[in-house]
């Protein structure tokens, strides 16, 4: 999307919220919500091209509010106002009518407050024709497989209330593997808002080292119990288990956390993990689907010890609880896990024998109230002894509770942090991702 | 819609060698009470054009959600562009006979359309479900829901092709959780969403409905109280929707053929099937029959055409054991020269499409649900999927159910709680030793089949009867 694309589509915003508010009947609230991106996605295999193209995407949420009731309507927002308020127009009376038919809602929360913002951020993406041969020239002779997603994602917010955010931004995510002729693969993620050619030439140089490793013969490991040093990235995919059915304060009291056991405090964490939600880096909105604001920064787990749940106004007034801005859905938007005292140079020495895991793969809660997650081990993971890298591993499939990795077992994380960005596409692109340290655990338990 | 299509194509000024546009339109509504209280109320509409361009073996495409003529030009001049910065770099050159010239049309049969409920009386019989599931007061929280799609597509292409096709479909959901102490508990009817069909709202207020509702909040209280299933290995009956899973892991992923030939492997994965299997690999035991069926009236993934406008039909996958054919589309079949099927799908306007494997069904066999049960020493039975977990080659995997019942000497005896399996994909089909008949054969389906980069969520379809494994294991929660 070009700048002058970017300044209609917010003329077109502002007009359409000016224009509810001209529309509104007295006792009617409104909140409004745009996702737009205009997206260029290059999907790659075996370092050819697979499928290439452009999406041009728009879509407004109107939600409705009367007489203690709500309705939403989503639609198509492209920018001409002739045809994009005609469907707006219709949804606002087809709501209105719905509204009379609702039954009452007793925890409907209206919009209030007054903050507004204003978050333009520009960056200097590869033109499209030239993210084919920018990806590729430089991995001609290896087994590059993934996709390259880049452009303006917009996510805005108005209500009936003067709340307005706007937050629009460049980036691009390049999400790749590269293979070994065993099947072998190395993973590597390279994103931000200016393409850096010398930055991707250094991280396919150093994949490429990886790679070298994965071409020893695999070892095959029997199901038990194993040291485990976790790089960042599989950190990371555990700590998203955490966005299901863990931190929510409405999951906490609906049954389906597996946080129930630290909020009742029956269990604790170790004292080295701490977690947060850390917006400060500024890659996400920090407002929410009703224009609130979250803190810069929110304190969820300090020392092994909840501090406090996402809770969002409605489950504050339903359970009677302090809101923190949180979503809808009380996910984590901008995670962090604090530092520990593991320096880079003592990982491979302090899990003297046992697995390096890089990366894993479809994890899912297989006993959710004990917190045990299953999961396979995936991409460059190794066994190592004396301290020392032997060969590559085949998969294995792990079935283990977040009490026993990030409580009693958990050795150390490390002194340094890598940001692994989220890279998500299901609905239009995903935004920011996770500030995580690697970790050393004991006794990991392997069962397949 | 078909003269503005056809008038765009006719108007468009690329020297391409086949152009074509997917315009969809699409309305789903959604619904969930819980706890008798509303939480969602709305609807949602999406309309757009994919636009797809072949230059000289070279594919490109631009998706708009406009269908004003001025975007769809700028749409295909952006799609040209797309096919030629990638000319050098493609990955197979494309031919006019991957997207055949196809002239038809599909619609979902119901008989209830889907305003024939007010909001407000859909919401009532929402509540009236949470109320009658709430039979005790263990029971902490109770939830339902009803989702509606009725989704329209138009193809049309430079070699003439014209496809309309209206799919209406409907998900309905309900389901408890129960508390007594630390020991939480959750049932539903046939696990997470999968109840899930083509048709109108007749499907909404099926005739056994109440009896169901007073079912699932009964059996989570027998949870509450039921010895954990115990760490073994037996034999393993699996119920329908339960089957629905293991189907779609652990045979649909694994054949389709874009992961055989490896466009998946940075996101969902590969295969342990290799193109050189088809027709030669024994998959499972004899009894194990699968087919990908679109025609299948009232499955959730039902079409005439796939979305490359290749005309559906029913084929074998397996047949008596032995792997026929993968679930590859006209694309795929020409890049891995084996035999696939119409299954070229996208999740809507704004994706490309790819493999997918919309119904896909495990045919009956012979034996009744008591005759197998009556000739099990010892086993457990379970229904309902509530965790899933596959490696990335579809080889290892492990699940869990929501409910299962101790076999003993031929007889169903005690509920066991958290009951999961786990097991290596070609292990698991080969210990396939008993297959129900149609009396037993039940069609479940689900929304949220992910895969592709960029991300798509698709709905998927899958039948089968109960079938009995020999010398799996299973095991509890806990710990």
């Amino acid at each position: 999307m070009q700048i002058e694309e970017l300044s209609a589509l917010e003329v077109s915003f502002n007009q359409l919220i000016d224009t509810l508010l001209v529309k509104k009947a007295e006792s009617e609230q409104f909140t409004v919500r745009l996702s737009s991106e205009r997206s260029q996605f290059t999907r790659f295999n075996n370092a050819k091209v697979r499928q290439t193209g452009y999406v041009a995407d728009g879509l407004i949420e109107l939600t409705l509010m009367a007489n203690q009731r709500s309705s939403f309507r989503q639609f198509s927002w492209t920018g001409n106002w002739d045809a994009d308020w005609q469907l707006a127009y219709n949804s606002l009376q087809e709501m209105r009518y719905e509204l009379t038919l609702l039954p009452i809602d007793s925890y409907l929360v209206l919009p209030s407050g007054n903050k507004t913002s204003r978050e333009v951020n520009y960056g200097n993406l590869l033109p499209a024709e030239a993210v084919v041969s920018s990806v590729l020239e430089l991995v001609s002779e290896l087994d590059f497989t993934g996709i390259y997603a880049g452009g303006v994602v917009v996510k805005a917010y108005g209500d009936s209330n003067g709340q307005k955010h706007w937050f629009a931004t460049d980036s691009f995510t390049l999400d790749y593997s590269l293979f070994s002729t065993s099947e072998q693969a190395v993973k590597g993620t390279f994103a931000g808002s200016d393409w850096d050619g010398s930055a991707y030439t250094a991280k396919i140089s150093e994949a490429k080292k990886q790679l070298e490793l994965l071409s020893r013969p695999a070892k095959e490991l029997s199901r038990g119990n194993y040291r485990t040093y976790f790089a960042p990235a599989a950190v990371a995919d555990l700590l998203v288990m955490l966005s299901w059915g863990g931190v929510s304060e409405a999951d906490i009291q609906q049954g389906n956390s597996a946080l129930a056991a630290l909020a009742r405090q029956e269990k604790q964490l170790s004292t080295v993990f701490s977690l947060k939600e850390n917006f400060q880096q500024g890659l996400v909105p920090r407002f929410n689907e009703l224009g609130e604001m979250a803190a810069p920064e929110i304190i969820v787990i300090e020392k092994g010890y909840l501090v406090t749940s996402l809770v969002n106004s409605r489950t504050a007034k339903e359970y009677n609880k302090v809101a923190n801005g949180a979503n809808a859905s009380e996910t984590l938007r901008a995670p962090e896990v604090c530092p520990g005292n593991l320096v880079f140079e003592q990982i491979l020495p302090s899990l003297d024998t046992g697995l390096y895991v890089s990366n894993l793969h479809y994890l899912n809660w297989s006993d959710r109230q004990t917190g045990r997650i299953t999961g396979m081990t995936r991409y460059a993971c190794f066994w190592v002894e004396n301290g020392e890298i032997i060969a590559p591993i085949e998969n294995l499939r792990f079935d283990e509770s977040l009490y026993r990795f990030w409580g009693e077992n958990l050795v150390d994380l490390t002194t340094f942090q890598e940001f692994i960005p989220e890279v998500g596409t299901y609905d239009g692109r995903q935004l920011g991702g996770s500030l995580v340290p690697g970790m050393l655990v004991n006794d990991f338990t392997y069962t397949l | 819609m078909f003269s503005e299509l056809k008038k765009a194509i006719a108007n468009f000024d690329i020297p391409a060698n086949w152009i074509g546009i997917r315009a969809v339109k699409e309305t789903s509504t959604t619904r969930f009470v819980r706890d008798s209280v509303p939480q969602v109320n709305g609807k949602s509409f999406t309309v757009g054009a994919m636009l797809e361009v072949l230059v000289d073996g070279s594919l490109g495409y631009a998706a708009t959600n406009s269908l004003e003529l001025s975007s769809l030009q700028a749409a295909v001049q952006i799609a040209y562009k797309q096919a030629l910065a990638a000319s050098q770099w493609w990955i197979h050159p494309f031919q006019e006979s991957e997207r055949p010239k196809v002239v038809g049309e599909y619609s979902s049969q119901f008989l209830k359309p889907f305003d024939a409920l007010s909001p407000g009386e859909i919401n009532d019989l929402l509540i009236r479900i949470c109320q009658k599931l709430k039979v005790d007061d263990k029971i902490v929280q109770t939830t339902a829901s009803v989702s509606t799609t009725d989704r329209e597509t138009w193809f049309v292409s430079s070699n003439d092709s014209q496809v309309y096709q209206k799919i209406l479909s409907i998900a309905t959901h309900y389901g408890v959780t129960a508390q007594d102490g630390t020991n939480v508990q959750q049932r539903s009817n046939n696990g997470g969403h999968a109840n899930c069909y083509q048709g109108g709202l007749e499907l909404l207020n099926p005739d056994d409905l109440w009896c169901g509702v007073q079912q699932v909040g009964e059996q989570v209280l027998e949870l509450l109280t039921a010895e954990e299933c115990p760490t073994t290995r037996t034999n393993l009956v699996l119920a329908p929707d339960q089957m629905m899973l293991q189907i779609h892991e652990s045979v649909g992923h694994p054949l389709e053929i874009d992961r055989i030939l490896g466009d998946e492997r940075n996101y969902a994965g590969g295969s342990f099937v290799s193109k050189s299997d088809f027709g030669k690999l024994v998959y499972g035991s004899p009894l194990m029959n699968i087919t990908f069926d679109p025609t299948v009236s009232g499955e959730f993934a039902s079409y005439g055409f796939d979305d490359t406008g290749a005309a559906a039909t029913r084929e074998y996958l397996i047949k008596e054991g032995v792997l026929q054919r993968g679930l590859g589309s006209l694309e795929s079949q020409a890049r891995a020269g084996v035999q696939g099927v119409a299954c070229a799908r996208a999740c809507s306007w704004n994706r490309p499409a790819i493999d997918r494997m919309a119904n896909l069904n495990l045919e009956p066999g012979n034996a009744t649900f008591d005759q197998i049960i009556a000739g099990i020493e010892h086993g457990v039975y379970m229904e309902s999927n509530r965790s899933w977990s596959i490696d990335d080659r579809r080889y290892k995997f492990q699940f869990g159910c929501e409910y299962a019942k101790l076999i003993e000497n031929g007889k169903i005896t005690k509920t066991l709680r958290n009951p999961n399996y786990r097991a290596t994909t070609p292990e698991f089909w080969h210990s396939l030793i008993q297959i129900g008949d149609a009396s037993s054969w039940q069609m479940y389906g689900t929304p949220y089949c992910g895969k592709g980069e960029p991300n798509q969520a698709i709905s998927v379809g899958h039948g089968s009867p109960v079938c009995q494994f020999a010398n799996v294991e299973v095991f509890g929660g806990g710990s």
